[in-house]
């Protein structure tokens, strides 16, 4: 079985972070980057399918400049077979100009599953999957939560409100992951140590036109600060007034 | 609950780092944070080192990660190896001393002086934690002294006889494989030391846990009787021979411990920070305070002066040219440091820094440990004084 897994490097979200002077970007400096959260899990799904049917390759395949191969080489220490780096100073926004580069690159490529994280951490778009599905010409199930392949068929589940979709697709295919099918294991040491060794090969991305650019970022405003109206019983009169005529909630 | 640990480095540090020993620093973080963390303060308390935690971490190659690929380690460098020792200090001293018990005085000794038999027999299966390895060298009177030793070994026709008793040894009561120092010739004779590879399964071998800790309580440390102990003759460690064997392996657990010194600094001051923001008192953070700022000022300070000081110290051991005093500043410094900080992040959680929640009060009480095995702060002030002055004081 070949899979190729499309994993983005993003900024780690859950450290504190400042919007740039443009306005248009995240100030670079104090970040840290990692592979997105749920091309992690892509990852992980990869190479539990590759073990599971006891033979073939994981490809990891990433955008971006160079440091991209820093994502790329934490991938192989999981386990990825092989990596393929397509060069772009930047990544654009638009998710049409990405799914470009990496559909020329997949395409006759042989793959039997193309994975994705259901979106990246970052942008948030969910929209490269489909749209690389789409320029493929192969059908795409997106934000699954389990995956089994058999007889050159895949078995998908998603997670819906209150339900559960269970669907069935012909490969090859593109298949978006959400969370459900198992953590991202860590890299061993050894399996950093092997990852310098595996084959990491650069080319330029054939990036679409980006259509899409960003105007601004900006935080939410601030929410306004509690207020303390009285204690005790004899603050229930007023704060039944205020839930009345001012948070209109009663 | 405090967000995931992201480290301290105010001197942008990571840039001295290379690619793949941040990735190494960055599995470990990883590790600690996920399977550590959650259950270290309730194992603490219940006295009992966390066995579950063993098949972890041989699978990500925590043990003897320093070692060759072809004995089953990771092969890496030895600030990777620095690395891995600090951040499992960020978690608990007695994990990283298990890690380093298991690298650095039962690999390394059967690496650097085994057979090759010994290592293809042995490497592997402590790398994989199949085997669990202790190292008996202290004895109840012999602790800064080891050269005083009593326990002894007598060739006899079968093999060697082993007779005496071990001390304060860390992970002696779940070790399978015990690696004892004993003499071979005359009492006095400290050149006549060498070890033996002694399956803990041998007839005459028993270990029983020391009781009553205050401090490493998550860690085995244990007695270790060797009575009329027979061992094949091929249990000799053949290139081992005298004192300065043992005091080579304790280099390298040394080495080690320097760096875990600075992980669990960095614990107490992320935990005192993190605090400082939080606790409200007469209106505002207590991070808003003349006095707490100061706690913490000194800390970076002192954390940050340790991280340059150990990663050059790495350097020097990977170059080659490494010594024995250059790791005895580092113990010394870096632990009576992470002592420091500990404290003083204690103190600035008031009451609350004494509960099992917070890690400062633990880290506080494990290293007291630390500043006093492998080579006490006070052996280490001696050994820097007869480097500089060529003047033994001991």
């Amino acid at each position: 079985m070949k899979i190729a897994v499309c994993i983005k490097r993003v900024p780690d979200m859950d450290l504190r972070f400042a919007i740039g002077a443009g306005g248009k970007a995240l100030d670079p400096v104090g970040l840290k980057f990692d592979i997105a959260d749920f091309d992690g899990y892509a990852v992980e799904a990869g190479l539990r399918l590759v073990e599971s049917h006891g033979s073939g390759e994981v490809v990891v395949v990433s955008i971006g400049p160079t440091a991209v191969q820093e994502t790329l080489r934490k991938a192989l220490g999981m386990g990825a077979h092989r990596a393929i780096h397509l060069d772009a100073a930047e990544v654009p926004f638009d998710g049409m100009s990405i799914a470009t580069a990496l559909a020329a690159e997949l395409k006759e490529g042989g793959y039997d599953l193309v994975l994705f994280g259901r979106m990246a951490t970052d942008s948030a778009n969910q929209t490269v999957g489909p749209m690389a599905a789409h320029l493929m010409g192969l059908p795409c199930v997106t934000a699954i939560s389990k995956l089994d392949i058999a007889n050159g068929r895949g078995t998908a589940e998603r997670q819906l409100e209150g339900a559960t979709e269970t669907m069935e697709f012909p490969m090859p295919a593109v298949v978006t992951i959400d969370e459900g099918l198992g953590r991202p294991r860590l890299p061993s040491l050894k399996g950093i140590m092997a990852a310098k060794k595996k084959p990491l090969e650069v080319k330029p991305a054939q990036l679409g036109a980006a259509n899409l650019t960003v105007d601004v970022i900006a935080f939410p405003p601030d929410r306004p600060p509690g207020r303390i109206i009285g204690e005790g019983a004899d603050a229930v009169p007023e704060l039944i007034r205020l839930l009345q005529t001012e948070a209109k909630v009663l | 609950m405090a967000n995931a640990f992201v480290g301290v480095d105010f001197y942008d540090v990571d840039s001295l780092l290379s690619e793949e020993e941040r990735a190494v620093r960055d599995t470990v973080r990883a590790w600690v944070e996920e399977h550590l963390m959650p259950i270290i303060g309730d194992a603490y308390i219940e006295g009992e080192f966390p066995k579950q935690l063993i098949p972890g971490m041989a699978d990500l190659g925590f043990f003897g990660a320093n070692l060759p690929e072809e004995y089953g380690c990771a092969g890496l460098n030895n600030v990777s190896y620095g690395l891995i020792m600090q951040e499992l200090e960020r978690g608990d001293s007695g994990i990283r001393s298990f890690a380093s018990v298991q690298g650095a005085l039962v690999m390394y000794p059967i690496f650097a002086f085994g057979s090759e038999e010994q290592k293809k027999h042995w490497l592997p299966r402590l790398a994989s934690g199949e085997e669990i390895g202790c190292f008996g060298l202290t004895e109840p009177d012999y602790g800064s002294n080891p050269g005083g030793m009593i326990t002894t070994a007598k060739e006899t026709t079968d093999g060697w006889l082993l007779n005496g008793a071990k001390m304060w040894i860390t992970n002696g009561s779940q070790a399978t494989v015990s690696i004892i120092w004993a003499k071979t010739g005359a009492i006095d004779d400290t050149k006549s030391i060498r070890g033996f590879i002694v399956p803990a399964s041998t007839k005459g071998y028993t270990a029983k846990d020391q009781k009553g800790k205050l401090s490493l309580r998550a860690s085995d440390t244990s007695e270790i009787v060797l009575q009329d102990c027979l061992v094949p003759k091929d249990a000799i460690l053949p290139k081992s021979g005298g004192i300065k064997s043992p005091l080579m392996c304790l280099t390298q657990a040394r080495y080690g411990i320097a760096w875990g010194g600075i992980g669990a600094a960095m614990a107490c001051y992320d935990e005192a920070l993190s605090y400082s923001k939080e606790r409200i008192m007469f209106g505002k953070p207590i991070g808003q305070t003349q006095l707490q700022q100061s706690r913490l000022a000194e800390m970076l300070t002192e954390i940050t002066k340790a991280q340059l000081l150990t990663l050059q110290l790495g350097r020097l051991k990977d170059r080659g040219t490494m010594t024995p005093d250059q790791v005895s500043l580092a113990k010394r410094n870096n632990i009576n440091m992470a002592c420091e900080a500990a404290r003083e992040a204690r103190r600035l959680l008031g009451a609350n820094g004494i509960l099992a929640e917070y890690h400062s009060m633990r880290h506080m009480a494990n290293l007291e440990s630390v500043y006093t095995y492998e080579g006490t702060h006070d052996m280490h002030t001696l050994i820097l004084g007869q480097a500089v002055t060529g003047l033994p004081a001991f």
